[in-house]
């Protein structure tokens, strides 16, 4: 087998070193009434490698890949061009097989990375500090909201209606187990996003306001007045970015009062990957240091007096502190916390500018043209790359028929929101560098077609 | 600003070895030696305004439905064009030790061989360029990548069904622990106790506590395994369960845990495996027919996907037919036709109406799912019975073959599994641990996992895996050999190693103290 060194003539040697008749005679321990004398039944035997990718190959082959077709999906997971130096560099065997950085003195280069990727989080969120990453942005968001519990000792949480329904299912999920008191609500079509009852619904008992920037429909909160009605009751507000090439136009949320910003960025670097692994951002402020969940990468210097980087403040973690660490992750997502800082790195602060503006340009074409199909309007008036689009009939049998004809036309509302029938013909549509003109005709005409 | 890294090894300090005779290496200028490259931080590098990404123009207009909210200067990064990039990150990556470059025998960590092939499978666009949410008709191939990784996980288990969306091992152990939570709640009863032996991964005290239930310990016995007979008198209506790692963290098979499991059961209680160690025994036992009810299984582990310096993972969750009703969603559902949906929100109250809920965006880690399907078509489930056994033979010849040279607290308690295990009780006064941990990093091997499991003074946890020659091994075990001895003989030299490496030991109480975690080069301050 391709990946075995052990030889037949190796193994009778080592069994003769240990000092065992046979190999079955190192599984003394495992119940002998429990231990499988061949192969599991029910699977297949060992493959050559050509065999394997022709297997996986068949199964790719039957998914409508998002560069192929005309596409506008977005929600939370973006479609961006990724430079190939950056799946090169992470290719790089020295970052791909390590290990999480326990021993610094071999592994200066995944941390010299990791403060590098913190300080970048924290310049493009506008926050003081961030960690070394999460799993992704949904859970980054839990544990934001935990966080806040700890710092103000209180557990009403309140989220914005315009937060991702997923990451608000996720948080609703935790706070079962935990005791927090949250309530989420799907969005409302009128008034501006965060005005909708938000702000009413802070009070002393409140440890955080939980906003989307821009919100799941695109639109784009005014951060400011939020953070000043939360301040005022002694709540933290916690930021959602779920797309950060967005900062490349937009205010950082840390500019605008957020105590806390956390995002997933899986838009830089990473690639859609049907939903994972993606990456979860972490920022906040310095004084919270001690209650933040994850890994964080520090700056000190060695016997020699050189610069150098280690994973410092362990004593939060779960490996140390057992049952009272602030969040019980171990493996974050480093490879993918990689990728973001290359890509970050290529584009720089300007280059990461021009790239939200033409974001932005593409979703202006996009968005003056479908609200130009018959019966079709168009709900913003905020939005970044993603906009929504207000059909005459339920969006989920549109996206059905539109993929039938091999057009990726968005995220049926329907399906974010199932049991919100007021958002039923609501369709999220998202734009960014990859989209053409020819795209964005294609899809306007389909769509006039199944509508008509 | 320059490209020199102030940090690095300058002239002003001196000649640092070999001063005594006169043709002995001089600093460099530069800092660097040869092919041992220093390499500045990219804020010291960078250029504000330069770029890497050259971006096609579009037809600007008006920025209307931005007004009010735009920023008022681009962010603070600097950028770097491509060959400048590439340089930097490859000799950033000259520092790292990785798997590529030889043993990396971390404990419990299973740093195995990351095979190529599930690389290059998980960038078919068909994989790696499909959205999420994307209509479930265009997306049948990734569904059936999950149902078939599953029915792989469920048969090599032997348990009922299994939980793909967690994203690390953690995040399958507070699956696993949710269900257990939720099964209790729907019988109405409040059990508030999770009982965790003591050698167990921090993940499992900080996940129990996390779900609200208070960690007692489980007590063991002096051959490093569960106290049965304590573990039974301890059970009653206030324990929710048990979290057992199994293989444990000693690297020794708990040979009684189907009597475990029953006791538990009998008591009204669940059991929880830790399956980090699932790489000892894949094909050759079923911890369902021990009596396990929830068990994750780290994907970056057992089935070889990449560890990329710490992350991402991926924690699929084996459940009991007791705890399945309480799994989360979404997840995939097969039809007779052969064609297969997903069970999210919209399904999920009539399909999966006792579940605890979502715990993560979307459904799982693709990305990883593709990885480890394909290590398993490769090995087959022959291959993966052959995997568990090398990786035992591997461990135990290390075992067995630094016998007199350090200390196996458990090595009459007879073979290990894949993984084991010493303490400092060799070494002579004044060494420790991590002096041979260091040790080994100047012979050109990564440590072993040092300090842990807590149950044994100065541990020292050595899992090979199976992907180690025999010819690998002997260089390790004679490097270990050698560090052990020359501790014995007080060869002080080892108590500042690393000598060879790209930093000497880093000083982690400053770096705690004041901590530094962005760089602020450029501030006012």
């Amino acid at each position: 087998m391709r990946y075995l060194p052990l030889t037949p003539t190796d193994r009778t040697a080592m069994l003769g070193v240990i000092g065992a008749a046979t190999i079955e005679d190192l599984f003394v321990d495992v119940p002998a009434e429990a231990r499988l004398s061949g192969p599991i039944a029910d699977l297949p035997m060992h493959a050559s490698e050509m065999a394997v990718e022709r297997h996986m190959g068949a199964l790719a082959a039957q998914n409508i890949s998002a560069g192929s077709v005309p596409f506008f999906l977005g929600a939370g997971a973006y479609k961006h061009h990724i430079p190939a130096s950056v799946d090169h560099l992470i290719q790089r065997g020295e970052f791909l097989t390590a290990y999480t950085p326990y021993q610094p003195e071999i592994a200066q280069g995944t941390l010299q990375v990791l403060f590098e990727f913190q300080t970048q989080v924290a310049r493009l969120f506008g926050t003081e500090i961030a960690n070394a990453s999460m799993y992704d942005g949904s859970t980054a968001c839990w544990e934001a909201v935990a966080m806040a519990g700890r710092v103000t000792k209180r557990s009403r949480a309140v989220l914005s209606r315009g937060l991702h329904p997923h990451y608000a299912a996720t948080i609703t999920t935790m706070a079962k187990f935990t005791g927090d008191s949250i309530d989420a609500q799907p969005p409302k079509l009128v008034g501006e996003p965060g005005s909708d009852g938000l702000i009413a619904g802070i009070d002393e008992s409140t440890s955080c306001v939980v906003v989307q920037y821009p919100d799941v429909l695109g639109r784009i909160p005014d951060l400011a007045v939020i953070a000043e009605a939360a301040h005022a009751k002694g709540a933290l507000v916690v930021v959602v970015v779920t797309e950060p090439v967005a900062l490349g136009l937009l205010e950082a949320p840390g500019n605008l009062g957020a105590d806390i910003v956390v995002g997933e960025g899986q838009s830089l670097g990473v690639g859609l990957q049907f939903g994972g692994p993606y990456l979860g951002l972490f920022g906040c402020r310095e004084k919270f240091v001690r209650q933040m969940p994850g890994r964080l990468c520090g700056e000190t210097v060695d016997a020699e007096g050189k610069r150098g980087f280690v994973l410092t403040l362990s004593t939060r973690e779960q490996h140390i502190r057992r049952e009272k660490a602030t969040s019980n992750i171990c493996t974050n997502a480093g490879l993918c916390a990689l990728a973001f800082s290359i890509h970050m790195t290529l584009l720089g602060g300007t280059g990461l500018a021009k790239l939200a503006r033409v974001n932005h340009a593409k979703a202006q074409q996009a968005a003056k043209r479908l609200a130009a199909v018959p019966g079709v309007s168009l709900l913003n008036t905020s939005y970044f790359n993603e906009f929504t689009l207000i059909l005459p009939r339920d969006a989920r049998e549109v996206v059905r028929e539109l993929a039938d004809q091999r057009i990726l036309g968005g995220v049926s509302l329907g399906r974010l929101f199932p049991g919100a029938d007021h958002l039923a013909n609501g369709l999220l549509v998202t734009a960014t560098e990859c989209t053409t003109a020819e795209d964005i005709e294609a899809f306007a005409v389909a769509l006039e077609g199944v509508l008509a | 600003m320059t490209a020199v890294n102030t940090a690095g090894w300058r002239p002003e300090m001196g000649p640092a070895q070999h001063p005594d005779h006169e043709d002995a290496p001089r600093p460099t200028n530069s800092g660097d030696r040869a092919l041992m490259l220093e390499e500045a931080l990219i804020f010291e590098l960078g250029r504000f305004g330069s770029t890497g990404v050259d971006i096609d123009d579009a037809e600007f207009e008006p920025m209307g439905a931005l007004a009010g909210f735009l920023r008022k200067a681009a962010p603070a990064l600097p950028g770097l064009t491509e060959p400048e990039t590439v340089r930097h990150y490859t000799r950033l990556s000259r520092q790292n030790y990785a798997i590529d470059l030889g043993p990396f025998p971390l404990g419990s960590c299973t740093m195995k061989h990351n095979p190529r092939l599930n690389e290059k499978v998980a960038r078919m666009a068909g994989f790696a360029d499909i959205h999420p949410l994307q209509p479930v008709q265009t997306v049948q191939g990734g569904l059936k990548v999950i149902n078939e990784l599953a029915h792989w996980l469920i048969t090599l288990t032997g348990m009922h069904g299994v939980a793909m969306t967690p994203k690390a091992g953690a995040h399958g152990e507070l699956c696993g622990v949710l269900c257990i939570k939720a099964a209790i709640t729907a019988r109405g009863e409040d059990r508030t106790v999770m009982l965790v032996p003591e050698s167990a991964h921090g993940t499992n005290p900080a996940t129990a506590a996390f779900a609200g239930f208070a960690i007692e310990n489980i007590p063991a016995t002096a051959e490093g395994r569960v106290d049965l007979e304590a573990l039974k008198a301890r059970l009653g209506p206030d324990v929710a369960g048990v979290m057992i790692t199994n293989p444990n963290t000693c690297g020794l098979f708990e040979r009684d845990m189907k009597a475990i499991s029953d006791a538990v059961h009998a008591a009204g209680g669940y059991v929880y495996c830790d399956g980090a160690n699932f790489n000892a025994i894949v094909g050759k036992v079923r911890p369902g027919d021990l009596g396990v009810d929830a068990m994750h299984i780290n994907l970056h582990k057992t089935f070889s996907t990449p560890h990329g310096g710490g992350g991402p993972g991926s924690g699929p969750v084996v459940l009991s037919k007791a705890l399945c009703p309480y799994g989360p969603i979404p997840f995939t559902e097969l039809f007779e036709d052969g064609h297969l949906t997903l069970v999210d929100e919209e399904t999920g109250g009539a399909r999966q109406p006792h579940s605890f809920g979502r715990m993560a965006a979307f459904h799982g880690q693709m990305g990883m799912f593709t990885r480890a399907l394909t290590y398993m078509l490769s090995h087959g489930a022959d291959g993966l019975r052959q995997v568990a056994e090398d990786a035992v033979l591997n461990a135990n010849y290390v075992l067995r073959s630094l016998d007199g040279e350090l200390d196996a607290p458990f090595g009459a308690s007879g073979p290990c599994m894949h993984e084991a295990l010493f303490s400092d009780d060799n070494l002579p006064e004044g060494f420790s641990t991590l002096d041979i941990a260091k040790g080994l990093i100047d012979e050109g091997f990564h440590p072993m996992t040092v300090y842990f499991p807590l149950v044994v003074h100065g541990a020292m946890l050595i899992e090979p895996t199976e992907t180690e020659s025999k010819a690998g091994l002997d260089r390790f075990i004679s490097s270990l050999r050698s560090l052990a001895r020359r501790a014995k003989a007080g060869d002080t030299s080892l108590k500042s190693a690393p000598h060879f490496a790209p930093r000497r030991r880093l000083d982690e109480t400053q770096a705690a103290r004041k901590p530094v975690l962005a760089w602020r080069g450029d501030s006012a301050a």
